[in-house]
C-alpha cells in the first residue's frame, strides 16, 4: 500500500478519522487469553510428558485415555495452536511487506493451524473415547 | 573540519538497536529469544502432533516414535523444544505483568530479564532431571 507520491496529504492525514482496523482490540486479547490459559497447561504438559518418560505404549495410552489427562491436553493443544496462529501472524506481519506473499503467508497458517488442531482433536478422542 | 562542523551540528545521539555493533541489553535479548523460541515451538507443537497421533495409531507407530525420540538427536531436539517452552512460559509471564502494568522500569526489566534467562534453564534441567528419573536413571 504505497502511497502515492504526488499526494501532499501525510499517512497519518490519510488515516485520521477512519478509526481503528476493528480487528486489533480482539487479536491482542486472544493472545493474552491463550497465554493465560498456557500457563497452567504447559506446566502440566511438561510434567505428564517428564513423568512419562520412556513409557511403553500400554502405559502411554493408558495415561492418555483418561477422561481428566484426554481434556487437558485437548485444551493444551487447542490453546496451544491457537495461541501459536495468532503469534506466526504478528511475526509475519511484521517482517513480510509484499502484499501478496503477506496474505498468502496469513492464508498458509490459519489453514495449518485449522488442520493441526482438527488432527489433534481426532487424535486425542481416539485414545479417550 | 568537516567532520567538526558535521558535529557541531549534529550532536551525539545514541543509534538505533544495530545487530552488528549494539551492545545488547537483556531487554533486547530476551525480547528477540520471545519471538524466535516461540516460532520454535510450532515444530513443537508437530513433535507433539507426531507423539499424539502416533499413539493414536497403534503400538507399531509409537514403536518408531519411540526410537527416534529415545535416540540421541532425538533427545537432543527435545532438550531444545524443552528449554523453549519452559524460557516462553517464563518470559510470557513477565510479558503478562507488563501488560498488567508493572515491572516496566530499565532496571526492573533487566533484572527480571537475567532472572527468565537463569530461570528457563535451572527448570529445563530440572524437567530432565525427573525424566530420566522416571526412566529409572537414578
Amino acid at each position: 500500500m504505497a502511497a502515492s507520491k504526488s499526494s501532499l496529504r501525510t499517512p497519518l492525514g490519510k488515516v485520521r478519522g477512519l478509526g481503528a482496523a476493528k480487528r486489533g482490540t480482539e487479536h491482542f486479547i486472544a493472545q493474552r487469553l491463550t497465554a493465560l490459559a498456557l500457563i497452567p497447561l504447559a506446566l502440566w504438559f511438561v510434567w505428564a510428558v517428564a513423568a512419562h518418560a520412556g513409557a511403553d505404549y500400554a502405559a502411554a495410552t493408558a495415561f492418555l485415555s483418561h477422561p481428566v489427562n484426554a481434556g487437558l491436553m485437548l485444551l493444551f493443544v487447542l490453546a496451544g495452536v491457537w495461541h501459536f496462529t495468532l503469534g506466526l501472524q504478528t511475526v509475519i506481519e511484521d517482517y513480510v511487506h509484499a502484499d501478496g506473499l503477506k496474505i498468502a503467508a496469513l492464508v498458509l497458517v490459519k489453514f495449518a493451524g485449522a488442520a493441526l488442531a482438527v488432527a489433534l482433536v481426532i487424535a486425542v478422542l481416539k485414545l479417550a473415547v | 573540519m568537516a567532520d567538526a562542523a558535521a558535529s557541531a551540528r549534529r550532536p551525539e545521539r545514541p543509534l538505533s538497536p544495530h545487530l552488528q555493533v549494539y551492545r545488547w541489553p537483556v531487554t533486547m535479548l530476551t525480547s528477540i529469544l520471545h519471538r524466535i523460541t516461540g516460532v520454535g515451538l510450532g515444530a513443537g507443537v508437530l513433535l507433539v502432533a507426531w507423539w499424539l497421533i502416533a499413539a493414536a495409531a497403534g503400538p507399531e507407530a509409537y514403536a518408531t516414535f519411540l526410537a527416534v525420540a529415545g535416540h540421541w538427536f532425538g533427545r537432543l531436539v527435545l532438550f531444545g523444544f524443552t528449554w523453549a517452552l519452559v524460557y516462553h512460559l517464563l518470559n510470557g509471564i513477565r510479558h503478562l505483568v507488563w501488560d498488567a502494568g508493572y515491572g516496566f522500569e530499565k532496571t526492573r526489566a533487566e533484572r527480571t530479564g537475567t532472572l527468565v534467562i537463569a530461570l528457563s534453564v535451572v527448570a529445563t534441567l530440572a524437567v530432565w532431571g525427573l525424566a530420566y528419573f522416571s526412566m529409572g536413571a537414578f
